[in-house]
């Protein structure tokens, strides 16, 4: 078991790929691109589950990673269908010129 | 309290002319629809007259029969309701009234004017509203009538008589816009309601104590706990009737009855009261429903004896109006109006007789000025039918040689209410103004104001009949002369004529039969003679001295006046006194200006500023309020994804930010 | 039956409107769908009619506590029940409800538009005032309170006039505000006394009655301004008043109907079921300030009623003053004045029904309220007139009328009450001299006159629906005026009502078993 990773490792992972995800949302113009920051981020959050289940031996990071998984696919199937209606009635996805939902 | 046989059928006397209302009401129209005009009406108007005399046949059973027993025992409660006893109306806690009627002297005595003299109205009516296309409508609320003033008169308690009394008011609003189609009628109604409404708060607020203080509104009971009961051992349902208790709840009752009979300054709504038909002028506005006030001051008697303070104010008001009203009847060209400010003035005498504590002699000139004043008003109207429907009187004159009865009733009319000696008005008004004499303070000013309005009187009563019957005809009708009424109009004025003859024999000073029999309703006042009053003989000689001498006078000044005249137009014009009178002495005026015109603009005033803007200006100021501090919030959102992700990471920074400082702090 | 006939009354409305709403028709439908609607809606508000009647003769004067009681868990965890009962208060106005929705289903067989919704939101509302007036837990009355909101912003909303909007909206939120503190209210009171049950606040000895007399005195005047202000809205009374007569006039015909007639006695009740057990002594604290603005509503009301252009407007500015007499009578702390408000409550949903109506009508026949545009209509419309005539003097408190006794026996109780009682009841007599005032020049300018326009010439008199909705409320203007003795004993029979002063009895908190207040206190 020695060469085992220790979990500070996995955390540290983590909150790198946490940080790319954040970078990635909050700068970039194309949904698709926002959309895979998001799916980094919670894969990092997924990582971060994973690494202190296994850290404290019990078997609900596990759980809690399967059921983000599951969402995600959701999202993500909602998430591009915005996005192809988006373009079909406004014919861009430039995220900049899109402000459906100012009041 | 005794029984008496007829009280089972007590209930019939306000019952029938309910009966009446309801018949002619509902289904009056249909009549006369089912069975032809003429014959149609006849029963219309048939039914509501007999009912009316059934109540006066029940009445005068029951006067036999209150005769039968005892003064002090002349007095009975009957339930209102047929076949039932004590039917409850409002019961619950202290406030306990009951469909129950007091029969005692004054009420019998209301009931027999009520429906003796108004039998003879309905009577009369029949002819005068013969070709009214309303003539089930008509007689329908004159039975209405009937019956509350009935139910004024009879009720056991207060609120009973407040029933009555509100009413005779509704009925008196409802005759008088009986033509309504002319919208000023309309208008005369609503204000003889309105200034009656202001009496009747008095009335309620006058209620209200009495139940605060005696805890019952009952003026007697069987055990001896009535209002009146209570009132004469000098007490109070808690403990001793003070004055001042005593003169608050006369002082309300009075503004009641200033209301509803008129009295200064509650006075206006008479004379415009004289929008509605004549019969309704005769039977409400001369003969029974102004009385109202004096029959309630009457039977609160007890409590105004023992409120001295009250009963000066209520002599002076008073004289005040009948002096006031004298005036004003001096220069009305309108004959009805002028008869409308004499009754205005009759009843100040009334009032001077109640402030005198003669309450026995208020209630003889209410019974002798009942005949007289439904006989003038009567006339008046068969003179207005003969010229078919002119009231003024500049454009009459001459009538004697075309109505004969109606003249010679009217004669008979004009020498009773002018006081001539031996007639009915002469006993009943030297009556009030001899016991006024002996009024504590200033008994002999109240007397000399009196006898000078009594002359006023006579002049005035002159003046009608010399423009009317007597100087040269100024009818400007072309073709159809004046003619004379028909019989159904001519018989109530014959009757009426000779009770104001006869009528005031019941009262005679040296056989009072009237006040005899009276007694028992009213309290025992001490009003000695030649303590400070004048003496009886001396009183008489004098009253009738007067009334000889105004009659005298008006004859001899308008006998010699060109055109029925006495001061030209330009004298009118500049004289201020006859100015003065002729516009009311502004009252009627100012209190347009102030109520009508002045409260308009009050309501306006509150309606736009405060209610409009003030209240509802806060209301929608929220609102808007609301409204700016969002439209400055919503400028947060963008509706960009980009900037909303970018604040919450901010916001996550700043969270962080915050927990990492204050865990090192730590 | 017996047991569950408040279910029954409250949900039977609502089982209406769901019948109504699956009817097999198209809304477009002509007649043939219209015809269903009116006969399932008319089926349905009869026969709540029907059972109302059967309760009120379920009840007699002589029993205690609430009757037809039924309690059940509803919401466990927190202690919501839904627990129902009814006394003399409730119950009248229960059959006020009952009554005046059935005047106005019966009315509103005419809508044309959208008539099925029309129907289901009536039969709703009147499920959720039935509801307020049976509800004992504070939790259940609340939700039945702000139901009551939800059909009559739709029937504002939907069927209004011109400003149906603006009126619905400030309707809607006028009230809604008032209430929501007394959520807070009621909140509060739970985390006190673990209980959201009226009758368990209120009964000796029992530990939500103890929660609740261990509150400092100063919560509790604040738990009582969320609840009177609630209350107050409601009534309304004077500064809160301001959405009546828009709500009012922009209201459909029933619509003013039931607001006037039913949910303004919604406040009344309000004070008289809650804040009376649970506040008394709050209550009388706040007796001269309550006195001085219901006087200050009765003459205001009027006065501002008095120079209305709008009829409407008129009769719904009366409402605040005839308002004012009800809430007079309430905080008169008096016998009298209490069975007075409860009587003049009912009284006035009948008159000012009766005159929302024939307002109402009138609008049918000319599409205009304005006064000015009538006159002299009395020689075309006799029957109508007369009714009108009745109804306003029933409004303006003729004896023998229903408005009378109500109004004398809340006269009679303010003179009675403590507080300077006589001087209120001077000021509150003016409303006499104004209701008479406004009522009748209202009158002679819509009704008197000649017919000044030719468009009221040819004006046609009642049909048989529009008699049909007036005869019965002439019928019971005449009833309660001459023979009120039957109402009387219900309005006295309002349970755990407290009048400030008096200790609590531990046998029962019926009314009538108080002393008279005037011999109770010091």
């Amino acid at each position: 078991m020695s060469f085992a990773v220790p979990t500070e490792h996995y955390l540290l992972l983590s909150g790198l790929l946490f940080c790319v995800g954040v970078a990635g949302v909050a700068t970039k113009r194309n949904p698709i691109v926002v959309f895979m920051c998001i799916e980094i981020m919670l894969n990092a959050a997924n990582l971060g589950f994973v690494a202190l289940g296994r850290h404290y031996g019990e078997a609900g990071g596990q759980i809690i990673t399967m059921l983000i998984i599951a969402v995600a696919a959701g999202e993500v199937a909602i998430g591009l269908a915005i996005i192809v209606s988006l373009f079909r009635t406004r014919e861009t996805i430039n995220l900049d010129e899109v402000n459906l939902l100012k009041l | 309290m005794s029984e008496i046989p007829i009280a089972p059928l007590v209930w019939a006397i306000p019952g029938l002319p309910l009966i009446g209302f309801v018949l002619n009401m509902l289904w009056g129209g249909r009549i006369v629809r089912l069975f032809g005009d003429a014959r149609g009406r006849g029963i219309v108007g048939g039914l509501a007259t007999l009912t009316v005399f059934g109540a006066f046949a029940v009445s005068v059973v029951a006067l036999s029969q209150l005769l039968g027993l005892d003064p002090e025992h002349r007095r009975a409660l009957a339930s209102l309701i047929p076949f039932a006893e004590r039917v409850p109306w409002i019961v619950i806690g202290s406030v306990s009234v009951h469909f129950s009627a007091l029969i005692d002297p004054l009420s019998v005595l209301m009931c027999l004017i009520v429906t003796g003299v108004g039998g003879l109205i309905h009577l009369y009516a029949t002819g005068y509203m013969a070709d009214d296309r309303d003539y089930p409508r008509f007689f329908a609320y004159f039975n209405l009538f009937i019956f509350a003033m009935l139910v004024l008169c009879l009720g056991e308690s207060l609120l009973l008589m407040f029933v009555g009394w509100e009413g005779v008011g509704l009925c008196s609003y409802l005759l008088i816009s009986f033509w309504y189609d002319d919208e000023g009628n309309a208008r005369a109604g609503n204000k003889a309601f309105i200034v009656n409404r202001i009496g009747d708060v008095g009335f309620m607020l006058g209620m209200l104590t009495v139940l605060a203080a005696f805890g019952t509104l009952s003026f007697r009971t069987e055990a001896g706990t009535g209002v009146l009961d209570l009132a004469a051992q000098g007490r109070t349902a808690a403990g001793p009737l003070t004055v001042g208790l005593a003169s608050l709840i006369c002082g309300l009752l009075f503004v009641g009855a200033c209301g509803k009979s008129a009295q200064f300054p509650l006075h206006v709504w008479l004379p415009d009261a004289m929008a509605g038909p004549t019969p309704v002028s005769a039977l409400i506005h001369a003969a029974t429903m102004v009385t109202a006030g004096v029959v309630m001051v009457s039977r609160m008697s007890v409590l105004f004896v023992q409120a001295p303070t009250v009963l000066l104010v209520v002599a002076a008001i008073g004289l005040f109006t009948a002096l006031f009203a004298a005036t004003i009847a001096l220069t009305q060209t309108d004959i009805k109006k002028v008869l409308a400010y004499s009754t205005v003035s009759q009843l100040g005498f009334m009032f001077l007789g109640c402030g005198a504590a003669a309450f026995g002699a208020a209630m003889f000139h209410v019974t002798t000025h009942a005949f007289f004043k439904a006989l003038l008003f009567l006339g008046a109207g068969s003179v207005i039918h003969g010229l078919s429907g002119e009231q003024d009187m500049r454009r009459m004159g001459g009538l004697r040689r075309h109505m004969k009865v109606t003249y010679w009733t009217m004669l008979i009319g004009w020498a009773a209410i002018s006081g001539f000696p031996g007639l009915a008005g002469y006993w009943s008004k030297d009556a009030i103004l001899g016991l006024s004499s002996g009024m504590v303070p200033a008994g002999m000013v109240f007397y000399l104001v009196g006898t000078f309005t009594a002359f006023l009187t006579g002049f005035y009563m002159t003046r009608l009949m010399a423009k009317t019957f007597w100087s040269e005809s100024r009818t400007d009708r072309h073709g159809h002369d004046p003619h004379e009424s028909p019989p159904s109009m001519l018989i109530p004025l014959i009757v009426l004529a000779i009770l104001s003859v006869v009528g005031g024999w019941l009262g005679t000073p040296w056989a009072n039969a009237f006040e005899r029999f009276l007694e028992p309703s009213l309290p025992e006042v001490v009003v000695a003679e030649g303590h400070g009053g004048i003496p009886h003989g001396l009183g008489l000689v004098i009253g009738a001295l007067v009334a000889i001498a105004a009659m005298a006078t008006g004859v001899l000044a308008y006998r010699r006046a060109p055109g029925c005249e006495l001061l030209s137009d330009a004298a009118k014009r500049s004289n201020p006194l006859y100015r003065g009178a002729n516009a009311l002495w502004g009252v009627d005026g100012a209190a347009t200006a102030v109520f009508v015109r002045g409260g308009g603009r009050v309501a306006e005033l509150i309606s736009t500023w405060i209610d409009r803007r003030l209240i509802d200006g806060l209301v929608n100021a929220v609102a808007v309020v609301t409204g700016f501090a969002s439209e400055i919030a919503r400028g947060v959102q963008t509706g960009y994804v980009r900037f909303y992700v970018k604040t919450m990471l901010a916001g996550v920074l700043a969270i962080l930010a915050y927990a990492l400082l204050s865990a090192g702090a730590r | 039956m017996e047991q569950h006939i408040l279910t029954l009354l409250i949900f039977l409305p609502a089982v209406g409107a769901v019948a109504l709403m699956l009817l097999p028709i198209r809304s477009g439908q002509a007649s043939g769908g219209s015809l269903a609607v009116t006969a399932v809606s008319l089926v349905f508000a009869v026969a709540e009619l029907g059972l109302a009647l059967v309760a009120w003769s379920g009840i007699s004067p002589g029993m205690r506590g609430f009757q037809f009681r039924v309690q059940a868990d509803w919401i466990p965890d927190l202690r919501v029940r839904y627990d129902v009962g009814v006394d003399g208060l409730s119950l009248m106005l229960v059959l006020l409800t009952a009554f005046l929705t059935l005047l106005a289903v019966v009315y509103s067989t005419r809508v044309e538009r959208r008539a099925r919704e029309y129907m289901v939101f009536l039969l709703v509302l009147e499920s959720a005032m039935v509801g307020v007036f049976c509800a004992l837990d504070l939790v259940l009355f609340y939700v039945f309170w702000e139901l009551v909101l939800i059909p009559m912003y739709f029937l504002i909303g939907i069927w209004g006039h011109e400003r149906r909007v603006y009126a619905a909206v400030k309707f809607f939120i006028f009230t809604f505000a008032g209430s929501v503190l007394m959520l807070v209210g009621i909140v509060y009171l739970y985390v006190q006394t673990g209980s959201f049950s009226l009758v368990d606040m209120t009964t000796v000895g029992s530990p939500a009655a103890q929660g609740l007399a261990a509150i400092p005195a100063r919560s509790l005047m604040w738990l009582y301004a969320a609840f009177a202000l609630a209350f107050m809205v409601k009534v309304p009374l004077l500064p809160f008043h301001t959405w009546l007569p828009d709500a009012h006039v922009e209201a459909p015909t029933a619509g003013s109907v039931i607001l006037a007639g039913v949910l303004l006695k919604m406040g009344v009740y309000g004070f008289i079921r809650f804040c009376l057990p649970l506040f008394p002594a709050q209550m009388a604290a706040s007796a001269p300030l309550f006195l001085a603005i219901s006087v200050a509503g009765i003459i205001y009301g009027a006065i501002v009623a008095a120079i209305q252009p709008d009829m409407k407007k008129l009769v719904a500015y009366s409402s605040v003053s005839h308002m004012g007499v009800v809430m007079l009578g309430v905080f008169s702390f008096t016998e009298l004045g209490l069975a007075g408000s409860v009587i003049q409550s009912i009284n006035h949903g009948v008159s000012t029904g009766m005159l929302f109506f024939l307002v109402g009508m009138l609008y049918e026949r000319r599409h205009t309220r304005e006064i000015a545009a009538f006159g002299g209509i009395r020689r075309v419309l006799p029957l109508l007139s007369a009714l009108f005539m009745l109804a306003a003097f029933s409004s303006a408190a003729l004896p023998l009328t229903n408005g009378f006794v109500g109004e004398y026996l809340v006269l009679q109780g303010a003179y009675l009450s403590d507080h300077s009682g006589p001087v209120y009841a001077a000021f509150a007599a003016l409303g006499m001299i104004l209701s008479a005032t406004y009522m009748l020049w209202l009158f002679q300018r819509a009704f008197c006159g000649p017919v000044r326009h030719e468009a009221n010439a040819s004006l046609s008199d009642l049909g048989a629906r529009e008699k049909l909705v007036l005869i019965p409320l002439a019928a019971l203007v005449l009833w309660f005026g001459c023979y009120p003795t039957p109402w009387l004993r219900m309005a006295q029979r309002i349970e755990l009502a407290v009048l400030p002063g008096p200790v609590r009895s531990a046998e029962s908190n019926a009314l009538t078993h108080w002393a008279p207040p005037r011999e109770a206190q010091p």
